[in-house]
């Protein structure tokens, strides 16, 4: 059965394994993948000689698990959120990483415990940071700001349509948050039928006036092109459009959810060494800080955070886009990657049906 | 004259080198046939690999998945050895102990928890967790699993393995209708609030059966004049009615999002002209209202053209016949005329039905939450949860009941009827 699959779909593959020296690279694409290109890859090309293909996708766990599952890798290093990078670990999808692969902070701090808690995982190492947050249009919400999540779901006091993300895992969550319950109660909460329950009520309060989105460039052009006031989206993407394009775009930081981005080598991968090589390179102290002058993710090692200065543009002081800035991290509502592994096809299957009826 | 014939019925015919003829025409023929079929083969090879195979493969996979079985050779025998219903004793428990310290050496406990996840929520950490620490587990092994997890002694989870334990099964199609088992085995529907395919296939077919009569309504009057105009004028309009052909479908859809959304050019038209306020903006997409508006024009010319071809071929002759003869243009028009564009019409009908029943990235694109069909969960199922047996048996079934649309169109209508041009 699988061999089936895999004479059937190999031959799509064949040119692409048959290159040497190139490296695809999944991620998710749009101001998030530009940071990469000019923080990693470039200066890895220029160092290796080793030619990077950028692939986008929505999210790049999806076409990863699928190239595994039919027998057919094409992709040498992926983008992942934690969840998955953890799922798809225990899967044994993924190579395992050492460690001792990973480069030391310019002062000797071995890479072990230069990291963020939680960013070397069993196959992943984590590059960024990064926040769910809601976005507002300064001119659309009247003079008062929104500041909380719970503005976000009063459409008397700000009319207009609200874009969300349409799937269960941050939904739930954000609507929980917006009906009482404290960040660190959320899962446990989720876990029960009642819970569960509980959160779809809270969306039926403004469900009629909520536009779905899927992938993270649609929240920041739904707010630019007036279709909806508020939206929740990516941190980094709402910086982009603010900073670099002039949007009057505001941020709501309460709420806020936190997830890691991590880099995964698939199984099978055709250039394995080079993956390797690059993993070590872009996550090494200087790389990550870089990043950050082209979007507001917080580097995953803490010797970076002391280089991170000003935005590309040379004038914008990143701090204050910064998820992990102190004055952000109000009530943070960090992802439970396990929960999400066993709650994923429930959860899904109850939101997709309250979605439909 | 007869005794030539008489001859003949008794010795055999023959060519001129003396070969009985009716071995040499069957020779000719063989020859004639296998050129025949080597000019079809590259054909009938592309059909085979790149169509027959992968779909036989996946609505395999709506009756097979091995995620669990292939990784519980233990367990497997002890499900073989001790019928359902048998106490889960120690030596299950041991068995289930082989198998995920096998797991966690080969790294599939993620695999197999994933399978017997589909059935029932929230066990699949249950197999991760247990294969992190089965090597160090030691008997009794009911105790320590149940130390480590209550759930380990919950009889549906181990009704579940049992059913996961072989690769056959009919779970995916049970979920596809809306039903699971429980605990004793016995089949009882999900939840309300998990209930969502019969209702998003029954969606389906009302929003298809809607799409292929507006196209039909919208496409009779085009294609008769297609039909009736003078040459110059049909081919420019035939040009409008192809255009839409030669363009991307997502451009064709995204234009509707610009043209139709609250800040699109329609409703700011609208409100231009005072039709509407600035605040009663009219949802016209993200609904289903934007699904059927979209799908209807990208498959309108599906139905103007085989309307077309046939209404071509109709004389006009006939219908003046029925006027001379006293008929009112109405009866002329029912009684003469649509009786003879039936055969385009179910040609048209029934090709926008099938594409209406399989359509998802129009649906996706514009159809919000309740403009969904069955085939974006299908495709929620192929690309985001990765349930490929699910999707099989959802796309399955969605194949059944366009088969069975056809059925009742060859009883009704008749296929030989259809004409396609």
């Amino acid at each position: 059965m699988k061999k089936l699959l895999i004479v059937t779909t190999a031959l799509a593959g064949v040119s692409a394994a048959a290159q040497a020296a190139e490296l695809n690279v999944v991620s998710w694409g749009g101001s998030y993948t530009v940071s990469q290109v000019e923080a990693y890859h470039k200066p890895f090309t220029a160092m290796t000689g080793v030619k990077i293909n950028s692939i986008d996708a929505d999210n790049p766990a999806t076409p990863l698990k699928a190239q595994a599952e039919a027998g057919n890798v094409t992709i040498d290093l992926a983008d992942v959120e934690l969840s998955d990078a953890i799922k798809m670990c225990d899967e044994g999808l993924l190579e395992p990483i050492d460690p001792a692969m990973l480069p030391a902070a310019p002062d000797g701090t071995p890479a072990t415990e230069d990291f963020v808690p939680g960013a070397i995982q069993d196959c992943a190492v984590a590059s960024i940071v990064w926040a769910t947050v809601i976005a507002y249009d300064k001119t659309k919400v009247g003079d008062v700001m929104p500041t909380t999540v719970a503005d976000f779901f009063d459409t008397a006091k700000y009319p207009g349509k609200r874009g969300m993300l349409k799937a269960a895992k941050r939904t739930m969550e954000l609507a929980l948050y917006a009906d009482g319950v404290a960040p660190d109660q959320i899962y446990e909460v989720l876990g029960t039928d009642e819970g569960v329950k509980r959160a779809l009520a809270k969306l039926d309060t403004i469900k009629k006036d909520i536009v779905w989105w899927e992938a993270g460039a649609q929240p920041p052009q739904l707010l630019a092109d007036g279709e909806v006031v508020m939206t929740n989206g990516y941190n980094g993407r709402f910086f982009a459009a603010e900073v670099a394009e002039g949007k009057p775009f505001g941020t709501v930081w309460d709420g806020s959810y936190m997830d890691y981005d991590l880099w995964v080598i698939p199984k099978g991968a055709p250039n394995m060494e080079d993956a390797k090589k690059f993993l070590a390179f872009s996550t090494d102290t200087q790389r990550l800080a870089d990043q950050a002058k082209w979007i507001s993710y917080g580097p995953a090692r803490k010797s970076s955070n002391a280089l991170v200065g000003l935005y590309q543009d040379g004038k914008t002081e990143m701090a204050p886009y910064m998820p992990t800035s102190p004055e952000n991290m109000k009530a943070p509502i960090w992802t439970d990657p396990t929960f999400w592994a066993d709650h994923d096809t429930e959860l899904n299957e109850k939101f997709n049906a309250w979605l439909a009826g | 004259m007869t005794d030539a014939t008489a001859d003949l019925s008794h010795a055999p015919l023959t060519t001129a080198d003396g070969r009985p003829l009716k071995a040499a025409l069957a020779e000719s023929l063989a020859v004639r046939r296998r050129r025949a079929f080597l000019l079809v083969a590259p054909l009938f090879l592309f059909i085979l690999i790149s169509f027959i195979v992968p779909i036989g493969q996946m609505l395999l996979k709506s009756v097979y998945n091995d995620g669990f079985s292939a990784h519980v050779p233990a367990l497997s025998a002890w499900f073989d050895a001790n019928p359902p219903g048998s106490a889960i004793d120690e030596t299950a428990y041991a068995a289930l102990h082989a198998d995920l310290v096998e797991m966690k050496r080969n790294k599939t406990a993620g695999v197999a928890g994933t399978r017997v996840n589909y059935d029932v929520a929230g066990t699949r950490s249950l197999f991760t967790a247990a294969a992190r620490g089965a090597e160090k587990m030691e008997p009794p092994y009911k105790e320590a699993f149940l130390k480590l997890d209550k759930k380990w002694g919950d009889p549906n989870v181990w009704r579940a393995m049992r059913s996961a334990a072989s690769p056959f099964t009919m779970d995916f199609y049970l979920a596809a209708n809306d039903l699971k088992r429980d605990a004793e085995g016995a089949i009882v529907p999900v939840p309300e609030g998990q209930a969502v395919y019969k209702k998003l296939m029954l969606r389906t077919l009302t929003l298809s059966l809607e799409i292929t009569a507006i196209c039909l309504l919208i496409g009779f009057p085009i294609a008769h004049l297609l039909a009736t105009l003078p040459m110059r004028k049909a081919m420019l309009l035939m040009i409008f009615v192809l255009l839409p052909f030669w363009t991307s479908l997502l451009v064709r859809t995204t234009a509707w999002m610009v043209l139709l959304q609250q800040q699109g050019v329609l409703n700011d038209l609208l409100v231009w002209i005072g039709v509407i306020d600035d605040k009663g903006r009219i949802q016209m997409i993200y609904n289903q209202m934007g699904t059927i508006i979209a799908m209807t024009h990208i498959l309108l010319p599906f139905t103007i053209l085989p309307l077309y071809s046939v209404m071509k071929t109709i004389p006009p002759s006939y219908v003046r016949a029925a006027r001379s003869l006293g008929a009112t243009s109405w009866t002329a028009f029912r009684r003469v005329y649509l009786p003879q564009t039936l055969p385009g019409v179910g040609a048209g009908g029934l090709l926008v039905f099938i594409l209406a029943m399989g359509y998802y990235i129009t649906p996706a694109l514009v159809g919000g939450a309740d403009g969904q069909m069955i085939s974006n969960l299908i495709a929620f199922h192929m690309q985001k949860s990765l349930n490929w047996s699910l999707a099989a048996a959802l796309a399955a079934q969605l194949l059944i009941v366009v088969l069975i649309f056809f059925w009742i169109y060859d009883r009704i209508v008749g296929i030989d009827k259809m004409k396609l041009g």
